[in-house]
């Protein structure tokens, strides 16, 4: 058995966590077209929807870090095998587990306008997706601000589901964190988290910086994709 | 046996215990290990912490059955839940005796009179040398059962119910004491535990809440809708844990105070935790954790201990700080309160808004949704009141022909996942009153009981088990009495046979009778002096259905609306009305303002300030697109007084053009007013057609061309050579790849709405809307993404089919009945993880056996052609428009 996590902190409740409108309209498929008046409104109007009605909050811990040959990696407690993975955590001696959330708020949001104006749940989901991705951002932009400063590198973070990283370790993921206590998040029996905008995460820790940010659409093989950014 | 908790609690401060999950790890359990799991393995362990606890001077020491249940513990797995459970029990017990052993053993060791402070031994005073015991009590610990509760979640309320039981019977035939039900954070899974232990055994009932600083649960709620809720079920004594220091859970401590009128818990964490090299260290020490606490105590709690992080340590200094301060236990605080899964609502001097419109009573459209199970109508009726400005929406879904106790318990819960307002059940059938209150999330208004012996036995016992406040009609087996007095002597009677099944005065509200002014010319000032006496003799709270006063008058919502003020001069606590009502809500807001409600007239200058140019101002404003267009311009969906057909089919909002007078407006003046933000967009006026209505997403403008072009042709000429055309540029514009999602959705909800307003049409002059066939809709078991089937139902629905729509999580075998039950030819599959591909698969084998001639099309982000075909599926549709393609293809007979 591994050791037990240092869990570092919850976030601070009420963080302002910028949604860029470009990134909303990336993944509603406007690639490089302009979307006309009417649509622009509809996305600043459910921006500052979202960001009325979100509560992010996250928490992190930190815990020892060991790769063994064939992908097979030991995070704290956790066992998992995953070549992505072990690729990612190259040269790191420990790692950051990362959980975050936007509450349930959105979630019944969603379910609102889901059952009468799709129109504005698709763009809600697109600006929910993307204030949780920048919120995860911003978190890990201050932790590696905060290792830095002690002459550690962090690698970026990666999520169950990622590569071959299976959702299996879910639960003892966010378990080591506490997560459903602490923030709210729980799984359902397909191990999908809820509230739907959620997201966990390992992140490597290592004395050598990282050579290059390869992150998101630019490290996915899957070159044609509808949402790839540009 | 010692003293019943209960009993003991009134007079004597109640020390709990404090951390469990720190000590065993102290003890040598390790990450990931679970720890109910020692109960059995080592119990020596657990007997020895529970007795540390008690000389600390813990009165309550909790099992270690946080996470017992048989989620973490299946029946298949390597533990026996029930028997963890018990042994948790037991070891607890042996605590119990081994440390009253351990006491007599050290008083007979003793000479005269010792105080045995630090071993938590309470002396009686008077100066005898006999010592005494405190009553030390096994309580079982329930904590959440680390599920999401549908709708968000998966995990449904009566198996969450079904969880607890098993721990419940479990521990409670070992013998605990009472249930503390802790840490939680869903206002809907605690009602889940205290229901299941109410059910289950006969132990008091303790609940705790995990806030946050600010005062709110994860899940949404607050202090005094939980307060509410718990309260409602009857709870002994509730309170706060873990999460916050002593220091943060003061002030949210100090609120819960404020409106409990049942003994409050403070159990606090140690502290605010950080990490330092490897450990959890907290912000403040035991010293200061028991100062603090003390703080706490003076303010009047008297039931107090710890929860993570704190140590027998912190627990002995809190005993010896607080053991001696007196006791005192919150006053009944008589509030009239009710409340959703995120807020209540008082019922006290400013009246509350009671909306209507959820109710087929003379409405042929709302019994024709009921019939067609179209809940998304529904839904909508009460989401638009909101906007309006409803506080509290009443939910009447009584129909003959319709399974009304289903129905109920399914508005119900589609509801509050829609809205946060409380809800108020509104029902004559016993069994539609009891499923809607047993899935309710929050305290609700029960509407209603009256008199007659046979109704309050039947609805009292529900409002005692479930909570809410009743609505109490004065009226009995002899009838509705003529005079004043006569209701208030029907309303004692309620008020007393209610306080012997535990319900208070403060849970009844009176409703006086709004009997039809036309037939009785002094039945509105019987009324009106009805709603004084309660309010002056019977101290009461009053409701009143409003909008009967006018039956049988022409223009009712003049009446209505005068009435309306007339009774909230005279005290009316909440008023059923229709809040899409112009005419009701200006008197509801001037009432407001003229009665010291409405401070600096600011609500009413919120919102009739700057609309000087419109003649009377506007209410309505609808507060967001979509939602409000339409109630606002709704086709006749609203009218005034709901229980009424309208002689002259007068709309709500705008008085027949030219007629003068006070109300009503020209017509256009207040369409106008209406239209702030420009989404009136001149109903038509500003020159654009149907197809360029539908083409550019309008909704009002489409709605308004429409009506324009129902004049002139016949409906179905409209969809064929307008509707499905236009409908027909945007989705080859959206293959195309020139215009994009919003814009499909934004098109297909215009033309949605011209639709409707042809379906109406059609249906009034007996028309039949000709439907393409039917398709079904379902997200697979295990997903709960529902947004890409959602598009395609939107679209589907577009072109003329009907569609059955399975919602998210479906199982297969759901999915083979609704096709089998209807034929149905098309079925829609939709999934959004890879880990969800294999109940679709799943989903289509049993299909293929049971429904062979099913055609399935398949969706989702993760979905390809190849995948589609590996796992059986006849199309792969990339997007919405590809699979209206393959229904029309497949009713066409091509597939």
């Amino acid at each position: 058995m591994g050791e037990r996590l240092e869990r570092m902190e919850t976030g601070a409740e009420g963080p302002v966590v910028p949604i860029d409108q470009r990134e909303i309209l990336r993944y509603l498929g406007y690639g490089r077209e302009q979307p006309d008046e009417q649509i622009l409104a509809l996305v600043e109007s459910t921006i500052a929807e979202v960001k009325r009605t979100a509560r992010p909050r996250h928490i992190t811990g930190e815990c020892k870090l060991e790769l063994m040959p064939d992908g097979e990696i030991a995070i704290g407690s956790i066992h998992v095998v995953s070549r992505s993975l072990s690729r990612n955590l190259r040269d790191c001696e420990r790692a950051v587990l990362l959980a975050a959330t936007l509450g349930t708020e959105i979630d019944y949001l969603l379910y609102r306008y889901g059952r009468f104006e799709m129109s504005r749940a698709v763009v809600l989901q697109a600006a929910s997706a993307a204030m949780i991705e920048t919120y995860c951002d911003m978190v890990c932009e201050e932790l590696a601000e905060r290792y830095e400063a002690k002459g550690l590198y962090l690698r970026p973070r990666f999520s169950p589901g990622y590569g071959d990283l299976s959702l299996s370790c879910q639960p003892d993921l966010l378990q080591e964190l506490e997560a459903g206590k602490r923030i709210g998040i729980k799984l359902t029996e397909s191990l999908l988290m809820t509230p739907s905008k959620s997201v966990s995460a390992v992140v490597g820790v290592s004395k050598k910086p990282h050579r290059c940010e390869v992150k998101g659409c630019e490290a996915c093989g899957k070159t044609d994709c509808l949402y790839r950014r540009i | 046996m010692d003293m019943d908790i209960i009993q003991w609690m009134k007079g004597h401060r109640v020390f709990f215990d404090g951390g469990m999950g720190s000590l065993l790890q102290e003890k040598g359990l390790k990450a990931g290990e679970l720890p109910e799991t020692w109960n059995l393995l080592h119990p020596q362990v657990l007997v020895e912490i529970h007795k540390a606890y008690l000389r600390a001077g813990a009165n309550i020491i909790t099992t270690n059955t946080f996470g017992a249940n048989a989620l973490k513990y299946p029946a298949e797995g390597k533990w026996e839940l029930k028997a963890l459970v018990r042994a948790a029990v037991e070891n607890g017990k042996q605590a119990r005796e081994a440390y009253i052993r351990e006491c007599k053993e050290q008083e007979m060791g003793r000479t005269g009179a010792v105080e045995m402070a630090s071993a938590g031994v309470a002396v009686r005073k008077g100066g005898t040398a006999t010592t005494d015991i405190a009553p030390i009590y096994v309580a079982l610990d329930l904590g959440p059962t680390g599920k999401l509760l549908k709708p968000l979640g998966d995990l449904d309320f009566e198996r969450a119910v079904e969880l607890y039981k098993e721990v419940i019977r479990a521990g409670a035939g070992a013998g605990a004491d009472l249930i503390l039900v802790e840490t939680m954070s869903d206002s809907m899974e605690v009602k889940a535990a205290v229901l299941a232990a109410k059910e289950s055994c006969s132990l008091p009932v303790f609940a705790t809440m995990a806030f946050d600083q600010k005062g709110k649960l994860l899940t949404g709620g607050d202090v005094e809708s939980i307060v509410a809720l718990l309260e409602g079920l009857r709870v002994d004594a509730l309170g706060l844990n873990c999460g916050l220091g002593p220091v943060q859970m003061r002030p949210i401590a100090e609120k819960l105070l404020a409106v409990s009128s049942t003994p409050v818990i403070v159990n606090p964490n140690a502290g605010l935790p950080r990490s330092e090299g490897g450990k959890t260290v907290y912000d403040i020490d035991a010293d200061q954790f028991a100062q603090e606490m003390e703080k706490i105590a003076r303010m009047g709690i008297s039931m107090m201990g710890g929860c993570c992080g704190t140590t027998p340590e912190h627990i002995e200094k809190l005993v010896g700080r607080c053991r001696d301060l007196p006791v005192t236990l919150p006053e009944k605080k008589g509030r009239t309160v009710i409340s959703s899964y995120s807020q209540a609502v008082v019922l006290g001097k400013d009246p509350v808004i009671i909306g209507e419109r959820i109710n087929p009573t003379g409405k042929s459209r709302f019994k024709q949704a009921l019939r067609d199970h179209n809940i998304e109508y529904i839904l909508r009726e009460g989401v638009t009141q909101q906007d309006n400005g409803a506080h509290v929406l009443d939910v009447n879904v009584g129909l003959p022909e319709i399974d009304e106790p289903a129905m109920m318990e399914e508005v119900v819960r589609e509801l509050q996942a829609v809205t946060d307002l409380p809800l108020q059940i509104d029902t004559s059938s016993i069994q539609a009153m009891e499923r809607a209150l047993r899935c309710y999330n929050g305290k609700a208004l029960v509407n209603s009981v009256n008199g007659k012996q046979e109704v309050m036995e039947a609805v009292f016992p529900l409002v005692a088990k479930y909570g809410g406040v009743v609505v109490g009609l004065c009226l009995d087996e002899a009838g509705i009495p003529e005079t004043a007095e006569g209701r208030i002597q029907v309303a004692k009677k309620i008020l007393r046979t209610a306080a012997r099944y535990g319900i208070g005065p403060e849970d009844i509200i009176i409703d006086g009778l709004c009997m039809t002014v036309s037939s009785d010319s002094k039945g509105a000032l019987t009324t009106l002096e009805t709603l004084r006496r309660v309010r002056d003799e019977l101290h009461g709270k009053t409701v009143l259905g409003v909008s009967n006063i006018s039956f049988g008058l022409p223009q009712r919502e003049i009446i209505n609306a005068a009435f309306f003020t007339m009774a909230l001069h005279d005290g009316l606590s909440a008023a059923i009305i229709n809040p899409n009502s112009e005419a009701m809500m200006r008197a509801y807001y001037s009432f407001r303002a003229l009665s010291d409600l409405d401070a600096q007239c600011g609500d009413y200058i919120g919102i009739y300030g700057g609309q000087q140019g419109l003649g009377l101002g506007a209410t309505l404003s609808g507060r967001r697109d979509g939602l409000t267009g339409t109630g606002a311009g709704g086709a006749g969906a609203s009218g005034p007084g709901a229980a009424v057909s309208q002689p002259g089919g007068q709309g709500t909002m705008a008085g027949p053009a030219g007629s003068k007078g006070a109300i009503a407006g020209p017509a256009g003046s207040v369409g106008v007013a209406l239209s702030k933000g420009g989404r009136f967009a001149g109903a038509g006026s500003n020159g654009l057609s149907l197809a360029e209505g539908v083409i550019k997403g309008l909704k009002e403008v489409a709605r308004a061309a429409v009506e324009e072009e129902l004049k002139a042709r016949p409906p179905l000429e409209i969809i064929n050579e307008e509707l499905i055309p236009a409908l027909d540029v945007v989705g080859k514009g959206f293959e195309k790849g020139t215009m994009f999602l919003p814009q499909l959705l934004m098109s297909a909800e215009a033309a949605k709405s011209a639709f409707e307003v042809i379906k109406a049409h059609m249906d009034s002059s007996g028309q039949a809307q000709e439907s393409k066939g039917k398709v079904i809709l379902a997200t697979v078991k295990g997903d709960i993404h529902d947004i890409g089937k959602n598009i395609v139902k939107v679209l589907l629905e577009n072109y003329g089919y009907e569609v059955i729509d399975l919602g998210k999580d479906v199982p297969p075998e759901a999915v083979v009945e609704a096709a089998v039950k209807d034929h149905v030819l098309v079925v829609g599959l939709s999934a959004l993880m890879t880990t969800t591909v294999p109940s679709m698969e799943e989903t289509i084998r049993q299909l293929r056996e049971q429904a062979p001639w099913v055609k399935v099309m398949v969706g989702g982000a993760v979905l390809t052609k190849e995948y589609a075909d590996t796992i059986g599926a006849d199309r792969y549709c990339r997007d919405a428009m590809a699979s209206v393609d393959f229904a029309g293809e497949v009713m066409a007979g091509g597939i």
